[in-house]
């Protein structure tokens, strides 16, 4: 399985896998050296979808830019925006009002149950299993359905301003949503029994890709992929940041260190998101969304800023460098699927083609989002 | 024109309609089923219920055009998909549908199927080499082991079946099982074999017809998310057409021999209709079930799937075999 086997023969060949190739889920090229079915090295190649978004950051003004981060991630697009708007709001000294900050957390979590829902989908596709992702993507659906009424937009959100939001929610989406918690859950229960209860899937992913601490650690991985490895980090937790400290929700983590742990993970994640909305919900005070003061132009001062975020498929983090301009001087996106996808090349030497194809489908990795 | 050959020509263009019928209007079923079990329409547009899919698409394939690899060894390349149909086609001619509808029977019927399913996985392995393209020959490769793997478990439960028999010729067993249900091989109380142990060769010689037929779980020829689409990347046009159809007429051959071995043929337990009805139900019972399974499980691994040939049913097989001789021996 995962060990390495003494390989016999000088002989190799190279695989180009991608950058159109179904197990990619997008641009990203595999150049694999294979002994047969076995991976002698593996040398990921990115840049196939870069956009340049960090020097656009330079060249936009502040809220020019808010559109960008949500197309980085197509996915999880609200957690992107969130750590940027966070950011700026902490350079320019913005107050965000407290009901608006609870509606970005529902909306995030929310967000996030819906990338989660589609990866499970993607995952179990990658080991050849179809129908899962069909009733993902209509648990999906109604997620996105809910966001759309109020963000006016499905998949590239430009829902949050720098001090607050572009659009309040009404009873309609509080009602969608205390309907969608029970739902969800049931779904998830759904889910346990189709996948994770499966002969095949769980042998496929059991001992598949161990990878330990310190290779989580070495590549800076986070998310499902250093959770599942026992590290127990999550930016929510210690790094709190918006209003979840307010919250009271679990980090799942487990220890094993395989993809069957990746999964657990996410799949343990989505219902804590569900106890973050419901959660949220209740709280919800009342109060404007936006600031009464706010300047017109926003104009930091100098100054080094960073926030990080956990979005979706990790710790994101926003670097802002500003010379007190209307641009920033430097905007640097630090992107969780970019550390974890390169633990792929070391981590799967020595693995046959099709073990390594389902170790990659549990990183979740969504290439725009690597490549900026 | 002699009549013999009049008969000969007859019965191969009527099997090769059915397979074809059956192939073209399998791919609708399985789209249909699909969706069913995805909870989505699925083709639903073209003609009532979708029926006109089948014949729409086979018109658009072959209004494509057949693209040809650069380097691609070129007789093969065009002769690997007429060998992945014409085994089917063959078969259908020994296959009884009942006691009087059969196109040819032979006393050796049981054998000329399995040299031609056999011939089959040549097919892959054709495609596969000469495709020029390393997808197509990983999954080649892999076609080969399959095989080799899960005809000898296949294999030898059918010398079960025939040693209960004592015949290779289909009508033969299908008459040696029609007098009640418990004469069935599936489970036959009343028959010549008292095996308890024949429903585990029933479900034998089912996964290896699942493995044989390369449809999931054991998709590895094809296995879509890691070789791209396996042996039959570089097709287009009807080449591929025919690839597909293949599939399913093996499918149909598959669900035929088992519903002959070791489900009575269209012997019925309860005599409402004539017996090529119930043939007809069994059959396609049988291929509900294998379109069921695709769309449930995931797919194995190679380790997995020879494993799982090599170390469960080979010795299950044979010692069911063993088993079988020592009960028509002692009763």
């Amino acid at each position: 399985m995962s060990s390495p086997i003494q390989l016999q023969t000088d002989e190799t060949f190279v695989l180009n896998v991608g950058p159109q190739h179904p197990a990619t889920h997008g641009v990203l090229r595999v150049k694999m050296e294979m002994n047969g079915e076995y991976i002698v090295n593996a040398e990921t190649v990115i840049g196939y979808i870069h956009r340049m978004h960090e020097k656009m950051g330079e060249n936009k003004t502040y809220p020019q830019y808010l559109m960008n981060l949500s197309r980085m991630d197509y996915l999880g697009a609200l957690g992107y925006s969130h750590g940027h708007v966070l950011v700026v709001e902490k350079a320019a000294g913005i107050e965000v009002p407290e009901r608006a900050e609870y509606i970005r957390a529902i909306m995030v979590e929310l967000n996030r149950i819906a990338s989660h829902l589609f990866w499970f989908g993607a995952f179990v596709m990658d080991l050849g299993g179809f129908s899962p992702l069909m009733y993902a993507l209509q648990d999906r659906e109604y997620i996105l359905d809910m966001l759309e009424a109020v963000t006016g937009s499905r998949l590239t959100y430009c829902y949050f301003r720098f001090g607050g939001l572009y659009n309040d929610i009404d009873d309609d989406f509080i009602d969608a949503a205390r309907r969608f918690i029970p739902r969800m859950r049931k779904s998830l229960i759904k889910y346990d029994k189709l996948v994770t209860g499966n002969i095949i899937f769980r042998k496929r992913l059991e001992g598949n890709a161990l990878l330990s601490k310190e290779t989580c650690r070495k590549y800076g991985a986070s998310s499902a992929v250093a959770r599942g490895s026992g590290i127990n980090f999550d930016v929510r937790k210690n790094e709190p940041y918006s209003v979840y400290p307010d919250f009271d929700f679990d980090v799942p983590v487990y220890h094993e260190g395989d993809s069957l742990a990746r999964y657990m993970v996410r799949m343990k994640e989505m219902e804590q998101s569900l106890r973050i909305i419901e959660q949220g919900l209740d709280k919800l005070p009342d109060g404007p969304i936006m600031p009464k003061k706010k300047p017109k132009l926003i104009k930091p001062p100098a100054g080094d800023y960073y926030q990080a975020v956990e979005t979706a498929r990790g710790s994101f983090g926003v670097r802002l460098v500003s010379d007190g301009t209307k641009t920033p001087y430097r905007l640097k996106l630090r992107s969780p699927t970019y550390s974890n996808m390169h633990l792929f090349d070391e981590s799967c030497r020595g693995m046959m083609i099709m073990d390594a194809l389902a170790f990659m489908g549990s990183l979740d990795l969504v290439i725009p989002e690597i490549d900026r | 024109m002699s009549l013999t050959l009049l008969n000969v020509i007859f019965a191969v263009v009527v099997a090769i309609a059915f397979a074809a019928a059956n192939a073209a209007y399998l791919v609708w079923a399985e789209r249909r089923g699909a969706a069913r079990i995805q909870r989505r329409p699925g083709p639903n547009i073209n003609g009532p219920f979708g029926l006109l899919q089948p014949p729409l698409d086979g018109i658009k394939l072959m209004a494509k055009q057949l693209i040809i690899p650069g380097g691609a060894d070129k007789v093969l390349f065009i002769g690997a998909p007429v060998l992945a149909m014409y085994p089917a086609i063959m078969s259908f001619v020994t296959i009884p549908f009942s006691d009087s509808i059969v196109a040819h029977n032979i006393n050796v019927g049981i054998l000329m199927i399995f040299a031609f399913a056999s011939t089959g996985s040549m097919s892959l392995i054709f495609a596969g080499w000469s495709s020029r393209n390393k997808y197509s020959m990983m999954s080649a490769v892999r076609a080969v082991s399959q095989s080799v793997a899960y005809e000898i478990p296949m294999l030898i439960t059918t010398i079960t079946v025939v040693m209960i028999a004592g015949s290779m010729d289909l009508m033969e067993i299908v008459h040696q099982q029609s007098s009640s249900i418990l004469h069935w091989n599936i489970f036959p109380l009343l028959g010549k074999s008292h095996n308890i142990l024949m429903p585990a060769s029933f479900l034998i010689f089912f996964i290896c017809t699942l493995a044989e037929t390369n449809r999931a779980p054991f998709d590895l020829g094809e296995a879509e998310s890691e070789l791209v689409a396996g042996f039959h990347t570089e097709y287009g046009s009807m080449g591929f057409g025919l690839f597909f159809m293949g599939e399913y007429a093996n499918i149909v051959i598959g669900s035929c021999m088992t519903t002959i071995l070791f489900l009575g043929g269209w012997s019925c337990p309860f005599g409402l209709f004539p017996g090529v009805w119930w043939f007809l139900l069994k059959l396609y019972l049988l291929i509900a079930t294998f379109i069921w399974i695709r769309w449930t499980f995931p797919r194995t691994t190679i380790y997995g799937l020879l494993n799982l040939s090599w170390k469960i049913l080979i010795p299950l097989s044979l010692v069911n075999l063993l088993l079988t001789a020592g009960l028509i021996k002692v009763f």
